[in-house]
C-alpha cells in the first residue's frame, strides 16, 4: 500500500447563518507500506490519525491525493472495483465493546465476511471460522456465544480474527489495544505480531501510546495537526528524534526504569484551531525553538539524519 | 438463550399491571380465535321478539341473551365476542402495516441522509402536525368509508412514530464500529440495513408496536363510531356504540358493554406495553 499526498478536508458549518469553513483533518500524508511490515502512526487526539485510518481502509475517499493498493490507484477505478479492493484492507477498532454486533454469535460474526462474499459452502465456511478461532486463541466451545459473554481482550481477539477472515494484505488497526488492560495489551500485541509473520500482513498501526509503538512498529510516522512531522525507521526515531514535537512526545512517555526517567519537558500551549491553521509550522506556537521563519513559512518534510523531518531547524536541534 | 428469556420474564413479572394486561390480552385472543364456538348466537341474527332485552340479571332479562340485546334484537355478548376478533385483526394489521413501512422509511432516511432524509422526515412532520383522528377522518373521507380504508387511515396516522423511532435508533447504531467492520467486509447497503442495524434497533420498536396496538384499536373504534369505519351490521365495537347512541337513556347496556370492551382492551395493551418497555430498557433496571 502506498499513499501519495493524501488529504481529507471536511467542510464544516455553513448552516443557515454560519460561515463555511474547512477542517483539514489530514493534509498531505505520504507513506509506503510493504507486506510483512508495520507502520505506526502516532500523535495526540485530533491530529488526524483516525481519519487517515478510515481513508487507508477505503471507507472514505481522500479529498486529494491518491492511495495505491498493490500498485493500483484507488481513486480512479470504478465503484465495483473499489469494493473488491476494499476487501484487501480490513480494520481492527479501538473499542472492542462497540466493534462486535451484540445480536450475533461469535461464529456468525466471523462467518459473515465469507458469507457476504460468497466464499465456499456453509461447511467450508464453518471450518474456516473454527480454524481462525484456533489461530487467535479462542476455544471451540465459544463458537455459539454472544459478544457480551467475553472480556475486552477476548473481544479484541475476535475482532482481529474477523479482520483476517478475508485474508487481507493490509490490516488497519486503529488503537487496537488502548482500551485494554496493560497485561492484556501485551498478549494482543504478541498475537498480532505472530499473525503478521504467519499471514505476511502489513499493519497500519494507529496509536498514541509510544511504548506500544516501540514494541510493534518497524517504521514510525509522527503526526501533528493533520501533517506528518517526522517519519522514519523506529530505531532512528526513538534514538535520535529530530523534530521538537517528537522529542517532547518521547520525553512525556513514562518509564519504569528510574535511570531513564528524564526531566519531563512539558508541552505548553494549545493545539492551533484546525479550522484556521497558521500559515507557518503548525507547532510553532508551542515550540521552544520557534523563530520568525517558523511562523511565516511552512516546513516541508525533508530527509535529515536518515528520516523525514518537517522542521526548519532539524539539524540545529 | 433460555436464561435470558427467564431473566426477561422475571423483570416483566415485577410489574403486576403488565401481567394483568397480558392476561386480558390472552383472554381476548382466545375469544377471538374461538368466536364461532363461544358465541351463543350469530352476531348479525335479529331476534324479532327480543328488542332491547336487558341483561339477564335484571328484571325482564333472558339468560339466552346474557348481556341483553340491541335495538334490532341482536345478542350483545355474541357481537362483543365477534368484535374482539375484528379489533385484534384491526390492531394487528394496522401495527404490521405502519411498523413495516415506518421501519423501512426510517432506515432509508438514516442510511441515505441528505435530501432523502430531509424529505422523509419533513413529510412525517407534516403528518404529525394534524390531530391524528382529524387526519384519519380526512383520509377516510377521501378513500370512502369502510373497515379496510379506516385501517389504512390509522396506519398512515401512526406512521411518523415508527419512522422517527427507527431513524433515531438506526443513526445511533450506524455510528458504532461493528457497522463499519461489516461495511469493510463488503456488505451491501441492504444487508447493513436489515441484517446488521435493524436487529439492534428492535427493542424500542417492539414497545412502540405494543402501545400502537391500543391506539389502532381506539382510532378504528372512533372511526367506526363516526360511521366511517366498519359498516353495520359488522359487529365492530365502535360501530356498535354509534348504532346504540339514541337508546342511552332507556337501555344502558347497549352502550356500556361495547364501551367497556374498548376500555378493557386498550388498557390491557397499554399496561402490557409499559411493562415491556420497562423490562426491555436496561436503563430502567435497578
Amino acid at each position: 500500500m502506498q499513499a501519495r499526498e493524501v488529504r481529507r478536508h471536511y467542510p464544516v458549518g455553513g448552516g443557515l447563518l454560519g460561515r463555511r469553513g474547512v477542517v483539514k483533518a489530514v493534509d498531505g500524508v505520504s507513506f509506503t507500506l510493504a507486506r510483512g511490515t508495520t507502520l505506526a502512526v502516532v500523535g495526540e487526539s485530533g491530529c488526524g490519525k483516525s481519519t487517515l485510518a478510515r481513508m487507508a481502509a477505503l471507507l472514505e475517499p481522500p479529498s486529494d491525493g491518491d492511495l495505491l493498493l498493490g500498485g493500483q490507484p484507488t481513486a480512479t477505478v470504478t465503484d465495483a472495483e473499489r469494493r473488491r479492493m476494499r476487501l484487501g484492507v480490513q480494520m481492527v477498532f479501538q473499542n472492542p465493546y462497540g466493534s462486535l454486533n451484540p445480536r450475533k454469535t461469535i461464529g456468525a460474526i466471523l462467518e459473515e465476511p465469507l458469507l457476504i462474499n460468497a466464499h465456499g459452502t456453509p461447511a467450508e465456511r464453518r471450518a474456516a471460522v473454527r480454524a481462525m478461532m484456533d489461530r487467535v486463541g479462542l476455544r471451540q466451545d465459544q463458537f455459539d456465544r454472544y459478544p457480551h459473554m467475553f472480556s475486552g481482550g477476548q473481544r479484541q481477539r475476535i475482532a482481529i480474527a474477523r479482520a483476517l477472515m478475508l485474508n487481507p494484505g493490509v490490516v488497519v488497526a486503529d488503537e487496537p489495544v488502548s482500551a485494554l488492560d496493560v497485561s492484556i495489551q501485551a498478549q494482543v500485541l504478541n498475537l498480532m505480531m505472530d499473525l503478521q509473520d504467519e499471514f505476511y500482513l502489513a499493519y497500519l498501526f494507529i496509536s498514541h501510546d509510544l511504548s506500544v509503538v516501540r514494541h510493534i512498529a518497524a517504521e514510525v510516522m509522527v503526526m501533528y495537526c493533520g501533517r506528518p512531522v517526522e517519519h522514519g525507521p523506529k530505531a532512528g526515531i526513538f534514538a535520535a528524534p529530530r523534530h521538537p514535537y517528537t522529542r517532547m512526545l518521547l520525553a512525556a512517555t513514562p518509564s519504569v526504569d528510574p535511570a531513564r526517567r528524564k526531566l519531563a519537558v512539558s508541552i505548553k500551549g494549545e493545539l492551533p484551531s484546525p479550522l484556521n491553521p497558521p500559515p507557518g509550522c503548525a507547532f510553532a506556537s508551542r515550540c521552544p525553538h520557534a523563530t520568525a521563519r517558523c511562523t511565516a513559512e511552512r516546513p516541508e518534510p525533508r530527509p535529515v539524519g536518515g528520516h523525514l523531518v518537517a522542521c526548519h531547524h532539524a539539524e540545529a536541534i | 438463550m433460555t436464561g435470558r428469556l427467564a431473566a426477561f420474564w422475571r423483570s416483566f413479572a415485577e410489574n403486576r399491571g403488565a401481567v394483568l394486561g397480558l392476561g386480558v390480552m390472552g383472554v381476548l385472543i382466545v375469544l377471538a380465535v374461538l368466536a364461532d364456538v363461544l358465541a351463543l348466537h350469530s352476531p348479525i341474527e335479529q331476534f324479532r321478539s327480543n328488542f332491547l332485552t336487558p341483561p339477564a340479571w335484571q328484571a325482564g332479562g333472558d339468560w339466552a341473551f346474557p348481556l341483553g340485546t340491541d335495538d334490532v334484537g341482536r345478542d350483545i355478548l355474541s357481537r362483543l365476542i365477534h368484535g374482539a376478533r375484528l379489533s385484534l385483526v384491526i390492531g394487528f394489521s394496522v401495527v404490521a402495516l405502519s411498523l413495516a413501512t415506518g421501519t423501512v422509511l426510517g432506515l432509508t432516511a438514516a442510511f441515505a441522509g441528505g435530501v432523502v432524509d430531509v424529505a422523509i422526515m419533513r413529510l412525517m412532520d407534516i403528518v404529525l402536525v394534524f390531530p391524528s383522528l382529524l387526519l384519519a377522518i380526512v383520509i377516510v373521507a377521501i378513500l370512502g368509508p369502510g373497515m379496510f380504508n379506516a385501517m389504512l387511515a390509522v396506519a398512515i396516522v401512526t406512521l411518523p412514530g415508527y419512522t422517527r423511532l427507527s431513524r433515531a435508533s438506526a443513526l445511533s447504531e450506524l455510528a458504532r464500529d461493528y457497522v463499519t467492520a461489516t461495511r469493510a467486509a463488503g456488505a451491501s447497503t441492504r444487508r447493513l440495513m436489515f441484517d446488521t442495524v435493524l436487529p439492534n434497533c428492535l427493542a424500542p420498536l417492539i414497545v412502540q408496536a405494543s402501545l400502537g396496538f391500543s391506539t389502532a384499536i381506539l382510532d378504528a373504534a372512533a372511526l367506526g363510531f363516526l360511521g366511517l369505519g366498519a359498516q353495520p351490521p359488522t359487529p365492530e365495537w365502535g360501530t356498535m356504540l354509534a348504532g346504540a347512541l339514541q337508546y342511552y337513556q332507556r337501555a344502558w347496556w347497549v352502550l356500556a358493554f361495547p364501551g367497556f370492551a374498548i376500555l378493557a382492551t386498550v388498557l390491557a395493551f397499554n399496561l402490557f406495553g409499559d411493562g415491556l418497555r420497562d423490562a426491555l430498557d436496561p436503563k430502567l433496571k435497578r
